[in-house]
Parts: C-alpha cells; sequence; structure tokens
C-alpha cells in the first residue's frame, strides 16, 4: 500500500508539472479543421490561377500582380476561420476537462507562437510592398514552422514535429519558385490534417473516456 | 535500506509535493496561480509554502502591481536538489517494490 502512494506522488507530481508550465488544451481537432480550410482556400487559388492562365496565357507567377487582392483575401479568410474553430474547440476542450483557457500556460504559448509568426507576416508585407513575390509561399511556411517550434515547449509536444515538418517542406519550396501553392496545400494542409489527427488520437479520444 | 532515508518528510504531503513539482518547472509562479492549481484554502497554501520556505527550499518575494500586493514564489537551488532526489527515492522504491 505504500507502494500505491509513492505511484500516487510520482503521477502528481507529473500532472502539476505538466499542466502549470504547458497548455494542454490544444485541441487536435482544430488542426484537423485548420488543414481542410487550407486545402479548400488552395483549391480556390488553383482556380483563379487557371483562368488566368487560359485568359491571359502568362504562367503561374505573373499573375500575382493583378489578381493579389484576390488571394490575399483568400488567405484571409482561411487564416479567420482556422483561427476561430481552433479557438472554439480548444475552449471547449479545456472546459471539458476542468480547465482554464486563459492562464499562464497558454498566455506563454501564446506569445511564443506569435513572436516568429508576427516577424514573418511583417517580412512578407515588405516583400509584398516590394512587389518581390516569388519567396513569400516560403517564407510564410518557414515562419509558421519556427512560431510552431516556439510554441511547442508550452504546449502538446507533438506541435513541434508540426514546426519542423513545415519548415523543411518551406525550405523545399523555396528552390521551386512558382509552385508555392502546392507547397502551402502539403505544408498548411495535409500537415495540419496528419498532425491534428495524431493529436486527436493521441489525447481527445483519451480524456473523453476516462 | 538506505533507500528510505532519501525520502524527504517535508515533501510527503500533497500540498508541498505539489507546491515543488509546479516551482521546479516555472521560473516563479504567484500566490493565487498557486491556489488555483492546487485548489486549495488561502490558509492552507499560506501555511505550506512558509514551511518550505523555513527550510530554505523556496524563497518569497513580496512586491506591488498597482496598489494590489504580489507574492511571488521560486524555488532556491538546495531546494530543487532535494525535490530531485526525493523524485529519486520514490521511483527507486517502486522499481524495488515491482
Amino acid at each position: 500500500m505504500a507502494k500505491e502512494k509513492y505511484l500516487d506522488d510520482i503521477s502528481e507530481i507529473k500532472e502539476l508539472m505538466n499542466r502549470s508550465s504547458r497548455f494542454i488544451s490544444l485541441s487536435g481537432l482544430s488542426g484537423i479543421m485548420a488543414g481542410i480550410y487550407a486545402l479548400v482556400g488552395a483549391y480556390y487559388a488553383n482556380n483563379i490561377i487557371k483562368n488566368i492562365e487560359i485568359e491571359s496565357g502568362f504562367k503561374r507567377f505573373v499573375i500575382a500582380f493583378n489578381s493579389a487582392e484576390k488571394f490575399l483575401l483568400i488567405a484571409v479568410l482561411v487564416i479567420v476561420f482556422a483561427a476561430g474553430t481552433c479557438i472554439v474547440l480548444t475552449y471547449k476542450k479545456s472546459k471539458r476537462n476542468g480547465l482554464k483557457i486563459w492562464d499562464v500556460s497558454s498566455k506563454k504559448m501564446l506569445t511564443n507562437f506569435l513572436i516568429p509568426l508576427v516577424s514573418g507576416g511583417i517580412f512578407c508585407f515588405a516583400m509584398f510592398w516590394n512587389d518581390v513575390y516569388e519567396y513569400i509561399a516560403s517564407t510564410t511556411l518557414i515562419f509558421y514552422g519556427l512560431a510552431c517550434l516556439n510554441a511547442s515547449k508550452y504546449t502538446l509536444g507533438d506541435v513541434r514535429y508540426l514546426g519542423i515538418t513545415i519548415i523543411v517542406i518551406g525550405l523545399i519550396s523555396s528552390f521551386y519558385i512558382g509552385y508555392g501553392l502546392y507547397f502551402w496545400a502539403l505544408g498548411f494542409g495535409l500537415c495540419h490534417i496528419l498532425y491534428g489527427t495524431i493529436m486527436h488520437f493521441k489525447y481527445d479520444r483519451k480524456r473523453t473516456k476516462n | 535500506m538506505s533507500i528510505i532515508i532519501n525520502i524527504n518528510k517535508l515533501f510527503d504531503h500533497r500540498i508541498r509535493l505539489g507546491i515543488m513539482s509546479i516551482l521546479m518547472v516555472n521560473e516563479s509562479v504567484d500566490f493565487n496561480t498557486l491556489k488555483e492549481l492546487l485548489d486549495v484554502t488561502d490558509g492552507n497554501l499560506a501555511s505550506h509554502t512558509k514551511t518550505l520556505e523555513k527550510s530554505n527550499y523556496i524563497v518569497v518575494e513580496k512586491s506591488f502591481i498597482g496598489r494590489k500586493p504580489n507574492t511571488k514564489y521560486k524555488a532556491t537551488r538546495s531546494g530543487k536538489a532535494a525535490f530531485k532526489k526525493h523524485i529519486e527515492a520514490l521511483e527507486n522504491l517502486i522499481k524495488k517494490q515491482n
């Protein structure tokens, strides 16, 4: 019976260490949804590109000039939907587990996520400003990956591998200018779905069973 | 039975064990956060932090945020070392009995 008390102690230590330093309510399902939004967005963007190609006969990266606003709108919509779903599902999950959504660990996670992300956003805006469109796709991927990597110290460990995967995809895409959309679909779409599914089965399903 | 000696009596209590666990992985934690995480009353928490403070396992930093007093706790180097020893002892005991 003494042994049982020690086992309890150890699991209590682990639980408190995790709960006080990591934000564990991040929902896996929201990752899957973000991936689906990204794929839908990529599908529409691809349609726009195709239409322009047929109309003008120009090839991929020339197009960015006259349809930049449309692409921007799609990107903004995808981000708004993905972030919105993430907040709602994460809020639900934290409520189900009886945890707060806005506490020390979620604040830490968010600030560490936003620092690389905002830097990357400003950098992309500068490229937009200077009419340099070629590297925007790879830059968004690389900075988003870095943001995930940075935030992973304060949330579920799987986010770290999501970050690394997206950084690698971003780096590869910088060698294939003009195919940014496909790399976006791969990084923001498929990777989110893949890691979201892993996280969903690893944490969410288990939690609801208990 | 030399392992038993490493079991620290001070950590052999749920709340004190909890306080140390939290302070091991966070640079500093304020009173209210500790209270929330451990789900204890003010008086209860205060008496246990005092015990740990007396043994020099944690330090208290009192300051003001605006007009509100803010109390922060940090684990000392010796506190962290003692807690690590305690965890090792627990693990050894579990292994021995398996």
